[in-house]
């Protein structure tokens, strides 16, 4: 794409779009060491990842008044008002997938670092890596401006849809099995919701790629994972 | 659509059926030997407001001005193919300028109130058409100003002669006149590009109001503008129209990457 004729132009464009890739690393990071912390079991992490949040919050309150008084002074059209407010909302869901790496982290301090059930600690593990492949995978989509990759990332929810039902699933035959267990494994249910939903974050990431680069809103239904837990 | 408007490269976010009110129809115009439109063919629908956009020099004036022949008032300039105003050719050497003239409106880039009194120059284009009772001139004197949103401002002083009010306020008394002879269609060259931010909203909002009766194109630099008041915008560059459509469309997702230079401000 040419150059804009006001060179401040294109300088804060780029501005905002290395602030939210620098998001993107930060989040991707608290999520590493929220999984970090649920395999060893390690409450210091986790409380890391608590505080951590505040920097996530910090960015993205800095991203939105950059965008407010980008539109203010500059009026964008066509790709980059696409650009812009797809920089909104993509801080958005960053901001929420931070939320939710921090909500994790609070229930790993709560149920401490018992080990029991260490038998689900391998399905959360492959659950948090696709996770955790989906937001760096976007994340990259979004700095090459990569629309295929952008879409591999919208289809491959599926994905974690399904090691999500199975990972309740699993949860729900150790709480059957005994009694002893529902409480903890109430909280696992919850951090592998979580996770679920920072793959909901991704591929609405996704969507904003696709958007800024197309200019078309993805209008199709998105493939479900299996999903009969009514979850 | 039919199959000679406008070539589907072009088009974006074009509805399938609107009635065209004005029908452009490979457009070509010279100025001498200069070619300055090379085959335009654009529809202005019915009581929508269409924009020309493009760089100083693209043609969208021009274009505009052989809407309503005004180019007829300079030996060298000619125009071919078609401009169809209800399936009628403008361009037909034997139609009476005048009544196309009062069926096509025009409103130019400074104002231009004639040296006479507010009450005069909304009357002076009026009797050109009608004779009217001096009750039935003034109820036409005042709906035109209430039509162009000036009545208010004016009413205790129509007497006082025209050039003696702001520049918005010669604007919109520009646009009584125009709308005081009751035409089909009024063109717009660059209205507010003299005006204030506060006179320039008063002539957006008119627009917007007029498209109730009237089909209007405007020419304008102002991209928001553009943005603002017109329902289809037509993207012009050198002579050719590279991109016609939907407002809202050519101006989130234009189609063509000259389209979206020119708007962004990257052109060139």
């Amino acid at each position: 794409m040419p150059q804009h004729t006001v060179a401040s132009f294109d300088q804060d464009l780029k501005k905002l779009s290395g602030l939210v890739i620098d998001m993107g690393k930060l989040v991707g990071t608290q999520l590493n060491h929220t999984l970090s912390a649920m395999r060893k079991h390690d409450v210091t992490v986790a409380e890391s990842v608590i505080g951590g949040d505040a920097r996530i919050d910090a960015q993205c309150a800095e991203i939105e008044s950059l965008v407010v008084s980008f539109i203010a002074k500059r009026q964008p059209v066509a790709i980059d008002l696409r650009e812009i407010i797809s920089t909104l909302k993509i801080s958005t869901d960053l901001e929420r997938a931070g939320d939710l790496a921090k909500s994790t982290a609070k229930r790993l301090v709560t149920i401490g670092g018992d080990a029991k059930l260490s038998g689900v600690a391998a399905s959360f593990s492959t659950l948090g890596e696709r996770v955790e492949e989906q937001l760096a995978n976007v994340m990259t989509a979004y700095a090459n401006r990569d629309d295929k990759l952008a879409l591999e990332v919208w289809a491959g929810d599926v994905d974690i849809d399904m090691l999500h039902t199975s990972l309740f699933r699993e949860l729900l035959t150790y709480m059957m099995e005994d009694p002893r267990h529902i409480g903890y494994c109430a909280h696992l249910m919850f951090c592998a919701k979580n996770l679920e939903r920072i793959g909901d974050h991704a591929t609405n990431i996704a969507e904003s790629v696709h958007y800024i680069i197309t200019g078309q809103l993805i209008s199709v239904e998105r493939p479900k994972g299996q999903s009969d837990s009514g979850i | 659509m039919n199959d000679l408007s406008v070539a589907k490269s072009v088009m974006n976010a074009v509805p399938v059926s609107l009635p065209e009110k004005i029908s452009i129809r490979d457009l070509k115009f010279y100025y001498g030997s200069n070619l300055a439109l090379k085959g335009i063919t654009l529809p202005l629908y019915a009581n929508h407001v269409t924009a020309f956009i493009g760089p100083s020099g693209c043609g969208k004036s021009t274009l505009l001005r052989v809407l309503n022949r005004m180019y007829d008032l300079y030996p060298g300039q000619r125009a071919e193919g078609q401009v169809l105003l209800d399936g009628a050719n403008v361009l037909d050497p034997g139609l009476d300028l005048n009544l196309l003239r009062a069926r096509v409106g025009m409103v130019f880039q400074k104002p231009t109130p004639f040296p006479m009194t507010i009450y005069e120059n909304i009357a002076f284009g009026v009797r050109l058409y009608e004779s009217l009772s001096k009750s039935d001139m003034d109820q036409r004197v005042q709906s035109s100003l209430e039509r162009a949103a000036l009545w208010p401002e004016v009413k205790d002083k129509l007497q006082a002669n025209g050039l003696s009010l702001s520049g918005g306020q010669q604007q919109r008394l520009c646009i009584a006149r125009t709308v005081a002879i009751k035409p089909e269609v009024i063109l717009f060259d660059e209205p507010c590009s003299a005006l204030d931010p506060i006179s320039t909203a008063k002539i957006e909002e008119l627009i917007e109001e007029l498209k109730t009766d009237y089909t209007i194109a405007i020419v304008t630099h102002n991209m928001q503008q553009a943005s603002r008041v017109s329902d289809y915008t037509a993207f012009m560059y050198l002579g050719e129209l590279v991109e016609f459509g939907e407002t809202t469309a050519t101006f989130t997702a234009p189609r063509q990457s000259r389209t979206q230079d020119y708007i962004t401000g990257r052109f060139g």
